[in-house]
């Protein structure tokens, strides 16, 4: 498997009449990770979603190299079905969700329990489940540790340095801090119009 | 076309009548509804329901396919699913494609089941029945085409989609009813013929313009 890259170029994103960020680059190899920060409205989740081209940026480039997996704030899993079931649906498309995982996110006891009837935290480790199963080489996590309790935080920690250790490649926006051995920090208010660039 | 029988088994689960709360049986209790509803409104004259009763299966298949518009598309906006589809890259096209294959399914030969006791309701003779029930063959893909680039379109709005999307269905639909009902007064193959065309046109488009508008709410 090809090493997988995440590069950006310039990038600059404006919502709406606001230029929330502009002249930022960036470059990610596998085995790295890197920290977004910046309080709410600085533009972490649409970097997210430029740098997954859900979004096309104001201007600059994004390249990228590897498979890729999202976890932003939505959840994608039917809400009317249990969890196992809603689970299944990707693990159609994406190859099974190994039993360890699950286990390990504490669901193995929620795979009968429709997913709307879930708790804030459970809900997120449910999405967290999907998005392991996917497998993929880049991981792009919007405020994941939102929600979850201290032991979740310190899971989700473990999840990223065991990604980042196999080669893999982490991107994590998140306001609340988060310790990874080796993590790069991106503190995006450095990139707002206005700063010295 | 990877995962497009996992996507197809997704979208009959949600949308084949009594899946999800019984939701699903509305455009078909509705049509029925109106068949029922027609002959107390008009009296019981029997030449005047079998003249117009194919007309007005036409008006009710067109309006009980409006109804599940809003839940078409919009819940799988909102949940992230066509975000997720499209970083394994699957393009919004073959989902769409596959929904409106779903939507079809889930409406079109329901319709035209329930058009056999519409019709006993309405008086229409056998000939007719024959007519009507081709014409909904033809015409129903189209209807769910329509329905299917409505969806889309108005995806992204928060509210008002519903009524908003009703109201520009009927316009587009005109042409299928034109052909489709006026299949009924000439008896004849020819609007029949055409009601097809016109259903083929609007299937083929609507993946395409479907994927369009989906991803342009996307970036809203």
């Amino acid at each position: 498997m090809e090493a997988p890259r995440l590069a950006a170029r310039d990038l600059a994103c404006r919502r709406g009449e606001r230029l929330l960020f502009r002249g930022l680059s960036l470059e990610l190899a596998g085995g790295e990770a890197c920290h977004v920060t910046g309080s709410n409205g600085t533009g972490k989740s649409s970097l997210i979603r430029i740098l997954a081209r859900l979004l096309r940026p104001y201007a600059g480039e994004v390249e990228r190299t590897g498979s890729i997996a999202l976890l932003d704030q939505t959840m994608a899993l039917d809400e009317h079905l249990p969890l196992g079931r809603a689970l299944a649906f990707w693990a159609g498309l994406d190859g099974a969700i190994s039993g360890d995982d699950l286990s390990r996110l504490g669901l193995t006891d929620l795979l009968d329990v429709p997913v709307r009837y879930l708790s804030t935290g459970q809900r997120k480790r449910a999405a967290l489940a999907r998005m392991l199963g996917q497998q993929a080489q880049i991981w792009l996590l919007d405020e994941p540790l939102n929600g979850l309790d201290r032991d979740a935080v310190a899971l989700v920690e473990a999840l990223v340095a065991e990604h980042i250790a196999g080669g893999g490649l982490a991107l994590v926006a998140s306001h609340q801090p988060i310790s990874v051995a080796g993590m790069n920090v991106l503190h995006l208010p450095d990139f707002a119009p206005g700063e010295a660039a | 076309m990877r995962g497009f029988g996992t996507l197809l088994m997704r979208d009959l689960a949600q949308f084949l009548p009594g899946a999800r709360k019984g939701n699903t049986l509305l455009p078909l209790l509705f049509f029925l509804a109106v068949a029922m509803l027609y002959p107390f409104a008009v009296g019981p004259n029997p030449n005047v329901l079998a003249a117009t009763g194919g007309g007005v299966i036409w008006v009710a298949a067109l309006l009980a396919a409006i109804l599940p518009l809003d839940r078409l598309l919009a819940p799988d906006l909102e949940s992230g699913f066509f975000d997720q589809w499209a970083l394994r890259g699957i393009a919004e096209e073959v989902v769409v494609a596959v929904r409106l294959l779903a939507h079809w399914i889930s409406f079109g030969p329901f319709l035209m089941l329930a058009a056999l006791p519409a019709s006993a309701l309405l008086g229409i003779d056998g000939e007719t029945l024959r007519t009507v029930e081709l014409g909904l063959l033809a015409g129903t893909p189209g209807l769910a085409a329509i329905g299917i680039i409505i969806a889309a379109v108005t995806v992204g709005l928060r509210s008002g989609g519903a009524a908003l999307s009703g109201l520009l269905v009927i316009p587009l639909a005109v042409p299928l009813l034109i052909f489709g009902a006026g299949s009924l007064s000439t008896g004849g193959e020819g609007g029949i013929a055409l009601t097809a065309a016109i259903s083929l046109v609007l299937v083929a488009i609507a993946p395409f313009a479907g994927g369009a508008a989906i991803r342009a709410a996307r970036e809203g």
